[in-house]
Order: structure tokens, then C-alpha cells, then sequence
């Protein structure tokens, strides 16, 4: 049964790209995108970036970032599933923490372990999610932005008006499976023909109770146990509220933005023999305000100002009697300040500076806790020049990290300071043909976490950063058709070698197996090629179809203890874990007159939970079908757009995470109110 | 266009594997050494895994033919659903019956010593360690009664288990998170460590008379207590993990007799194994302050109640281990066998020693391999 649903999934995908790359019937080019084209320097796109955004974004049927951004390559999701379950990022094996999280051009900080949550952030007020590896290929950009190994920029929705609006209204109801209540709403203003605000506000709710199943089958098949349970503790409220101004002034534009989340929700956690329920608790208030403002001087010269503030607060109970007592709460507070300016020397020449800085401090209610404070300064150098076909990009970043204990311990006192370079090259051998080779080199480090260096027993203040050195060669090719059926198809693949070393891996301690050390023994290699495609085809007049592929190989190995090699149990040159050798998804949408159809597939191959690669560490490959229709209503000036999503429509049991179990077929209906 | 989307479809094809069912893991045989025929017919090796993994897991030694079984519960047990549990803590035989505490999964599973095939289980929240006496087993756990009181804290206790019925039928409150029990004479000694209550650790040794089973006495001994064992000469020694800081790990010998601490030994213990009057030591110990592990091993003489001269490995190859975790001694060849968790996450190895403490051969184990028990006519750990 699952062989079968396997091979029809595959066929699926197939025959429906079948169709797409054959059917020969008339054009009529359709643009989906609804995103307004903002000028591109000439330099803009040395590396481009795999981006989702309007009709696509919407039609993946995913609740958060993190559920969208499983349909990029290079990236793998540690999911623990559930609407309330932690969603983190992995960019090309290097591990979350190597990965920068930008929110409307601003990082977003999580100075305590390093790691964003993509599953907090829903879908709902989200316009455009970018992916790039390296750095985005902007001169001017905070100094920040150069500072990651890759870096995910999420943009909310920007009120827009044409010539005789004033104001949009947008109303969003879905509920569904795991008892999802899940409304929000949104107003839009114009406030002057300079100015324009929005605020919107979203409240989720959920059980997330699921049956999941487990079983067991002996070697000729027959059943030796099998068992099907309800997910408990999976619940989550959440509210999120966020405004924004967005002004123009001559040559410059501004913004600001408020941003406030304040959710309750319980840790599902294990699923282990003898226990089918948690009770662990997590709060979470997160606060943060930012700015920034843009304005050229002249046609050589812009500069650019980035403010923020953040707070976040947290707070972890384990309430359960038979475990230890644990009632944590955490707050960090942020400053943040960049200013970037561009200066273009000759035309083709463009050099850029920033500055940043950052202040960043944790308290927790733990005791002996260091209560660390950061001081961060950080200035990038970055030129850029286009010579013909030839476009290339280098940049080097300073960074000088200074900590201190905000009490008498004293054991947080550290210093550091590095120089960090980054080279792209990219060329375009045809004037004819839309084809670019490409290049780049970069190395970065990533600061060990205030949890590495601090917390209480297990953080080790002798740490040193965490290096990434990365190398990429790639092309991309794009043609638009004049042809009646074909409009556009795009290519993309990438090879990719990159070193991780002295990473930062947690060590016991000794007699004790709950006694850890953070220690920067590491050393991970890892190979791989992103492959993208998409194609955009109007079969008839009426009748538009993409289709997108993304195939992701990736031979990520430990090699930490060369001395591990004793028998196919080793670690060493393993396959490290929860990283699939092959990876990939493809999304369909369809659009007959007005009826939106999207279809996406979504594999991941099997794994191994540690790097010992043995059977009894073997992770079954997954692979989920998910399906939706959707249609807008008009009335008047108003559109109603329903949608009726169904997710894993085979039904599959996996796990994303071992004794993590994710949801089998799910459902969701949403209605979308326009004003 | 069409041959681009065509070749990707077929690598695709051809990369992807299917999901399948998931079959019984099938314990593996590994040839170890020539077979050996003395009245210890082998050993069980519990394998803790990492906690949330549900990966402990039992392997068995079988001196009739030499080889080494990894992995052997599924097999034995293919209809218990979620295999042995989270986090195996302690494992002893008695009479006929293997007794494995498992710590994560709150419960004692109870298996036929003969083939490992599941009797039964005890329920037993947040479960550490076991010991038998006349039909009953007692088995030390962290989590006691709650009470609604802001200034309570949550004391542990022992249970007091009917091998036959493998029902609880009383519990004893002693002190924070009991680890260690010894039984001798009449008294249950248990170690308290204080563990959850970091930095302010538990310094004492709960005595409990075992006819009344209430506890008659409280002894300070030193912070954070984890192992018990009582010698022939009717003396306690027990062993404390230090505080990881300034406080380094050590042995004490408590004689009940004088109602004193009579020897106090400064040697670190990550696990011990009493085998007629030598005490096995090993251990590696994390300092804080020189932010570096050491290994260490030594062998007590408990009728001098001295560090014996002489190194238990003779030949060099602890300098091969990564993490020693446990120790145990054939009571008849004398043979020493030492566990290797590795860095916890991968699967260790069980080293073999002859009693001179030269290799004899290693083996790869589950992860975080960690308590064994023998099997056969043998009268470990028993004056």
C-alpha cells in the first residue's frame, strides 16, 4: 500500500510536468505576480535568489514560513511537528544558527540559542519570502546582511492603492483539522499620496490534536505491532498584531513598524514506550519596533539608516510531578543601529560602506547565571563592478564581539574580532541568451549563542566561533516564448562544496549522561547540487499552468573523530543527521478562468538520526501530496475568495524528527474578504 | 525545455527510494572470541540511549558460543509496541527473572533471564536503580508524593515490589533524588544526590530498616551520592559526583558498626563493580576548571580499605576510550569488562579485559552502552 501510493505520487508529479512540457495549444501570457517591480541596479542579480511570493506563496497551503520554505532547495526543515511544533531552518547542512532571518530588511535576533522559529511566523501577513546563499547581492545592505552563511528575507504585505483608493479592508477566516481557529484581519490606509498605514492583527488557536500511528511488520510482512494514538499537549494560542508606515519623499523612501506576539503553547515532546503525553509548557512575548529610511543625494549616492529595538520573553514550565521542576523564564533585549551607504565611482563601478551595531543582553531566572551582555560592531567594505557580460562582487566584513557578565561571576568576559571575505563572479557568455555562470567563495563564522558560552553548568566561555567556508559554481537560464503555449521557463542548478569546522557540538561531561559541554570539536563536509526548474504555459485562452521543480542532493559527512572508524557503526565520514542525500518538490498551479488549482509534493529521502549510519539509526524517506482549489466571489466591490486545502491526501505516517510524529491527512478552509 | 524537466524527472526517479514498513530490527551476531563453558553462561548488556530516542536496547554476551548479540529485545518481543523504552538505567537478574529499569519510560521491564522474553512491567515514575532481598525488589525513584505547599519540594523514595505479582506494594520516602541501594542485613542504604536541587546538592545516606521498611537513619556523607555497595566485612561504601567545580568525586566508607565515615578515598567514580574484596573503579571526570575530562580507573581493597597498587588496563588501550561509563567483573574468569559511550550519541563499544588487564577484544554496543548483568550460577556482588 504505501509502495502504491508512493508510485502514484511519483506519477502524479510526472504526468501532470508531462503535460506541462507538451501540450501545444495558445498563448496568452498571464502575470501573476502582483508585486510591484522595484528598480534593479544593474548589480542586483550576481546570485539571485530563489523567491516565493503572491499567487505561488499562496498556493503551497501552508500555514508558516517554515511550511513554505520547504519548497526551496538546499533547505531542510527540523519540523517537530503540529501547528504549535518548532519549525527551524537548515541551509545546506551548515546547521540553523549559520542561517541570518530578516524581517522587512531588519535581522531578527535570538541572541540566547540562535535559532528563529520559521513556524511562528504565519503566512497570513507575508508578501515575499527570498532565499539566498552566500549574501543577497546588494552593495547596499546593513552590514548584517553580509554576516550569514545564507539569509531568508521575509517581507509583510505593503499597502498598495491604485489612483482612486483610500483604504483596503482584508478579512481572513480558516479553521480546519486540529481544531484551527484561525481569523484575522487587516485594514490598509492612504493617508496622503506620500504616505500610506496598515495594521493587522491575527489570533491562532488550535488543539492540535492528531491520531498518528505507529507499527511494525515482521520480515515476511505480516503485522508484529501496530498502534494508532492522539497527539496531546499540541496546543497553541497566539495572537499577533503589526502596523507599519510606509512613506516616499523625493528620491528616498521611509518605514517603521511595530511588531507584538504573545503566544501559549505546550511542548508535545516525545513519543516514547510508556509515555503518549507531555506536559511541558512554553510561553513566548515577543516585541519589536524598527525603522529604516533610504534617500539618494544624487544619481551616485544613497544612503541608508536601519533602527530597531526588540524584547523577548520566555518563559519554559515542566509542570510534570515525576520529572524535575523546571519554571525558566528568559528575557533578552536588543539595540540595534546600521547605517550602509553606496557611492558609484564611474557607472559600472559602484563601492559601498556600512557600520552596525548591536547590543544584545539575556537575563534568565537561573541560578548562577551569568546575565551576559554583548556588545557587537560590525562594518562591511563591499564593491561592486560590471564590465560587459561580466558582473562581480566582493565584500569583506569586520566584526568585533565583546561580552561581559552582567553580574559579580565573571566568567562572561570574552573578546573577538574577524575578517571575513566574500567573492562573486558572475558572466553571461551570449548577449543572445538569457544564460549566466556563476561563482562565489565565502567564508563567515557564527558567534556561539549565549546558551553555548553560558548557561548555567552546560555553556563553556572558552568557545570559539563556528566557521563555514562555502564554494558555488552554478548557471541559470531563463527564456520567455514568444510562442502561443510556452511563456517562460527558468533553470537553475548549483554545485556547492562547504566546510564547517570547529562547529560547536554538545559533549557530555563525564559520569552524568545529563551533564553536557559545548566544545568546538566539529568538522562536517559537505557536498551537494540545488537543482531548480519552473515553466509557465497557457494552454488555452483561458487556462494558465506552472509548474516548478527543486531537487536537492546533498552528502553532508562528519568528520569529527577520524578515530571512529571501527566498523560501519562509525561516526566518522557518516552521512550526519536528519540530512537526506536526496531531497526535492514539485508544485503545480492551474488557473481555469477564475478557479485556482494548486498542487504540491513535497520528498525527503532517508536519513539517519546520528551519524552512525546503521539500520537501527535508519529514518524512512516522506513524501506528502497536498492539494487546493480556490475561488474568489465577487460582490460589488467586495471579493470572497474560498479555498478548501487538503494536506497528506494519502494519509502517510512520518516523522520529520524521530518520535516526532507528524499529522496524517489534514484539512483547511479559508475564506479571504476583500475590501 | 522538455529534455531539461524530462532528465530531472528521471534522476528523481531514480535517486528516490519508497517509504517502507518498518520490520523488526533483527539482532545482529558478532563472533567476539572462543567459546568459554564455566557456570556464567553470558551477560546482558543494557544499552541506556540518549534520552527521547526510545533507543535502549539489550545486548547479550553468550560465553557457550563466543559471540556477541546486539540488539536482541525486538526480536525476542516482536508484539510490544515502542520496543524497550527511553533511557535504560539499571539492570540486574533475579532467579529466573531480568529486571531493567527505565528511566525515561517511568516502568521496570520484566523479562525471562533465559531468553529476554517480556513478563511483564512495573510502573515506577522516574525509575534509577534496583535490589533484591527475599522476594521483594526495591527499586529507587526520583519522583515522590506532590503536596500543595509552595516551600515543598518533591523528596524520592524507594518501592517496595513483589517479584511474583510485580505489583508495588509499599514505598519509603528518603531524601532528593535517590540514586544508588545497597541491601545488607537488614538495612536498605540509599543514596541521595540531590540532583535537581544543583547547587545545593544532597549530602546524605537514607538507612532503611527493611522489616518496617521506614527509614531509621539519615547519614551526611558528602554532596551529590550516586553509587552503594556494602562488603563483606559489613562496611558501606558509597560514592559522590562531586559539584563539578571545586568539589572533586569520591569514595567514602561508611562503617555501620562505628556509625562513622571510616576511610575517605580521593579517586573519582564514574562506575563501580565490587568482586570479592576489589573494588573496581572507573571514571572519567569533566573539571570546570581545567575545562578537560581525565580517565581514570583503580581498584579498592576493601579488607584494607586502601587504593590497591597497580593499574586495572595494563596495556595502554584506555587511551583509545573516548567516554569509560561502566564496569563489570566475571565473578569466576575474573575477566573485566568496560563500556565506552563514546560522545553518547553514536553506539559505544564494550572493551574485554583478562584479569592481568590486557585487550582481549571490543565490541560495538547500542548507544550509551551502561549496566550488565550476568547470567548462570553466580554469586556477584554477594559476600
Amino acid at each position: 500500500m504505501k509502495r502504491a501510493t508512493a508510485i502514484i505520487s511519483l506519477l502524479l508529479s510526472l504526468t501532470f510536468t508531462w503535460i506541462t512540457s507538451r501540450a501545444e495549444v495558445a498563448n496568452d501570457s498571464v502575470s501573476l505576480s502582483t508585486v510591484e517591480v522595484v528598480a534593479q541596479r544593474p548589480f542586483a542579480k550576481v546570485i539571485p535568489a530563489q523567491e516565493l511570493e503572491g499567487r505561488r506563496l499562496e498556493g503551497l497551503n501552508s500555514l508558516s514560513v517554515a511550511d513554505a520554505m520547504r519548497y526551496f532547495s538546499g533547505i531542510q526543515i527540523k519540523d517537530y511537528g503540529g501547528v504549535g511544533g518548532i519549525k527551524t531552518i537548515d541551509m545546506r547542512s551548515m546547521g540553523s544558527n549559520h542561517a541570518g532571518v530578516f524581517y522587512d530588511g531588519i535581522q531578527l535576533g535570538n541572541a540566547q540559542n540562535g535559532q528563529i522559529d520559521l513556524g511562528k511566523f504565519s503566512l497570513d501577513n507575508i508578501e515575499k519570502i527570498s532565499l539566498y546563499n552566500g549574501q543577497r547581492s546588494e552593495i547596499l545592505q546593513s552590514a548584517k546582511d553580509f554576516g550569514w552563511a545564507g539569509t531568508v528575507y521575509i517581507e509583510s504585505r505593503r499597502p498598495r492603492f491604485n489612483d482612486n483608493e483610500h483604504y483596503h479592508v482584508n478579512a481572513t477566516f480558516r479553521t480546519g483539522s486540529f481544531g484551527l481557529v484561525n481569523p484575522s484581519a487587516r485594514l490598509d490606509l492612504r493617508l496622503n499620496d506620500n504616505l500610506n498605514a496598515t495594521i493587522s492583527a491575527e489570533y491562532t488557536y488550535a488543539t492540535g490534536k492528531y491520531h498518528f500511528r505507529y507499527r511494525k511488520v515482521f520480515e515476511d510482512g505480516t503485522v508484529a505491532w501496530d498502534t494508532t494514538a492522539t497527539r496531546h499537549n499540541g496546543d497553541i494560542h497566539a495572537l499577533r498584531v503589526e502596523g507599519g508606515l510606509y512613506g516616499t519623499m523625493h528620491r528616498g523612501s521611509y518605514q517603521a513598524k511595530l511588531y507584538y506576539y504573545d503566544s501559549e503553547r505546550g511542548i508535545p515532546g516525545a513519543i516514547v514506550n510508556n509515555v503518549w503525553k507531555n506536559a511541558q509548557r512554553q510561553w513566548d512575548r515577543n516585541f519589536f519596533a524598527q525603522g529604516r529610511v533610504r534617500k539618494s543625494f544624487s544619481s551616485r549616492y544613497t544612503i541608508q539608516g536601519n533602527v530597531k529595538y526588540a524584547r523577548d520573553y520566555m518563559r519554559y514550565l515542566n509542570p510534570d510531578t515525576t520529572l524535575m521542576y523546571v519554571n525558566n523564564r528568559f528575557t533578552q533585549h536588543e539595540i540595534y543601529a546600521s547605517v550602509a551607504q553606496r557611492l558609484t565611482i564611474i557607472d559600472g563601478w559602484d563601492a559601498a560602506l556600512s557600520v552596525d551595531y548591536q547590543w544584545n543582553s539575556l537575563d534568565a531566572s537561573l541560578a548562577d547565571f551569568a546575565r551576559p551582555r554583548r556588545h557587537t560592531l560590525l562594518a562591511a567594505l563591499a564593491t561592486a563592478v560590471s564590465i560587459g557580460p561580466l558582473k562581480a562582487q566582493a565584500s569583506v566584513l569586520g566584526t568585533a564581539v565583546n561580552d561581559r557578565a552582567g553580574n559579580d561571576k565573571g566568567r562572561a568576559t570574552r573578546r573577538l574580532s574577524r575578517l571575513t571575505p566574500a567573492v562573486f563572479l558572475s558572466w553571461q557568455p551570449w548577449k543572445e541568451h538569457d544564460l549566466t555562470l556563476r561563482a562565489f567563495y565565502k567564508r563567515i563564522f557564527r558567534m556561539p549563542t549565549f546558551n553555548e558560552l553560558y548557561y548555567t553548568d552546560i555553556g563553556n566561555a572558552t568557545l570559539n566561533p563556528e566557521n563555514a567556508d562555502q564554494f558555488n559554481v552554478g548557471l541559470t537560464w531563463h527564456r520567455d516564448f514568444n510562442s502561443t503555449i510556452w511563456n517562460s521557463i527558468d533553470f537553475t542548478v548549483d554545485g556547492y562544496y562547504n566546510e564547517v569546522t570547529d562547529k560547536i557540538i554538545a559533549v557530555p561531561k563525564g559520569s552524568g549522561q545529563y551533564r553536557w559541554m559545548m566544545m568546538n570539536i566539529g568538522r562536517v563536509h559537505i557536498k551537494g547540487v540545488d537543482i531548480t526548474a519552473s515553466l509557465e504555459t497557457s494552454l488555452a485562452p483561458d487556462l494558465f499552468i506552472g509548474g516548478r521543480l527543486n531537487y536537492t542532493f546533498q552528502r553532508a559527512q562528519d568528520y569529527t573523530d577520524p578515530s571512529d572508524s571501527f566498523d560501519e557503526a562509525g561516526s566518522y565520514k557518516g552521512q550526519i543527521a536528519y540530512i537526506p542525500r536526496h531531497s526535492g518538490a514539485a508544485t503545480l498551479n492551474a488557473r481555469w478562468r477564475r478557479l485556482q488549482g494548486d498542487y504540491s509534493f513535497i520528498y525527503v529521502g532517508e536519513r539517519y538520526h546520528n551519524s552512525s549510519n546503521i539500520p537501527a539509526n535508519y529514518e524512512q524517506p516522506w513524501y506528502t501530496h497536498d492539494l487546493s482549489l480556490s475561488y474568489p466571489f465577487t460582490l460589488d466591490r467586495c471579493t470572497l475568495r474560498v479555498t478548501a486545502e487538503v494536506n497528506n491526501i494519502f494519509n502517510q505516517q512520518y516523522e520529520v524528527i524521530r518520535n516526532y510524529p507528524m499529522p496524517g491527512r489534514n484539512y483547511r478552509i479559508i475564506l479571504k474578504f476583500d475590501i | 525545455m522538455k529534455p531539461t524537466f524530462s532528465f530531472i524527472i528521471l534522476c528523481m526517479l531514480i535517486l528516490v527510494s519508497c517509504r517502507e514498513d518498518d520490520v523488526i530490527v533483527r539482532p545482529q551476531v558478532v563472533p567476539v572470541t572462543q567459546p568459554q563453558y564455566t557456570s556464567v553462561k553470558g551477560f546482558y548488556l543494557l544499552n541506556e540511549g540518549n534520552m527521547g530516542t526510545n533507543k535502549s536496547t539489550l545486548d547479550y554476551m553468550d560465553y557457550t558460543t563466543g559471540e556477541y548479540i546486539r540488539n536482541i529485545y525486538g526480536a525476542a518481543n516482536p508484539d510490544v509496541p515502542m520496543e524497550l523504552g527511553d533511557v535504560g538505567n539499571d539492570l540486574k537478574t533475579y532467579g529466573s527473572k531480568l529486571w531493567a529499569v527505565i528511566n525515561c519510560s517511568n516502568k521496570v521491564e520484566v523479562m525471562r533471564a533465559a531468553d529476554a522474553v517480556r513478563i511483564g512491567q512495573v510502573d515506577i515514575p522516574n525509575c534509577r536503580h534496583i535490589k533484591f532481598h527475599r522476594g521483594f525488589a526495591y527499586v529507587t525513584s526520583y519522583a515522590g508524593p506532590v503536596e500543595i505547599n509552595p516551600d515543598y519540594s518533591q523528596l524520592g523514595y524507594v518501592a517496595k515490589v513483589d517479584t511474583a505479582s510485580l505489583k508495588v506494594v509499599d514505598i519509603c520516602i528518603v531524601g532528593y533524588q535517590p540514586d544508588g541501594l545497597e541491601i545488607t542485613g537488614d538495612r536498605i542504604y540509599v543514596a541521595n544526590s540531590g540532583g535537581y536541587r544543583v547547587p545545593n546538592y544532597e549530602k546524605t545516606l537514607s538507612v532503611i530498616d527493611i522489616n518496617s521498611f521506614t527509614v531509621m537513619d539519615t547519614i551526611e556523607i558528602a554532596e551529590n551520592l550516586q553509587y552503594v555497595v556494602g562488603d563483606r566485612h559489613g562496611n558501606i561504601w558509597v560514592s559522590s559526583r562531586g559539584d563539578y567545580y571545586a568539589l572533586p568525586g569520591r569514595l567514602f566508607c561508611y562503617s555501620p558498626a562505628e556509625s562513622r565515615v571510616v576511610k575517605e578515598i580521593d579517586v573519582p567514580v564514574g562506575n563501580l563493580w565490587l568482586d570479592g574484596d576489589s573494588l573496581y573503579i572507573i571514571s572519567s571526570q569533566w573539571s570546570n576548571i581545567t575545562q578537560s575530562t581525565a580517565v581514570t580507573t583503580a581498584i579498592v581493597d576493601t579488607s584494607t580499605r586502601s587504593q590497591a597498587k597497580g593499574q586495572l588496563i595494563t596495556d595502554g588501550t584506555e587511551s583509545g576510550m573516548q567516554r569509560p561509563y561502566s564496569i563489570a567483573v566475571n565473578p569466576i574468569t575474573k575477566d573485566i569488562y568496560i563500556t565506552d559511550a563514546g560522545n553518547f550519541v553514536n553506539p559505544g563499544f564494550l572493551y574485554c579485559y583478562n584479569r592481568d588487564g590486557k585487550m582481549q577484544w571490543r565490541v560495538r554496543t547500542g548507544d550509551t552502552p551502561a549496566s550488565i548483568a550476568f547470567i548462570g550460577e553466580t554469586t556477584v556482588n554477594r559476600p
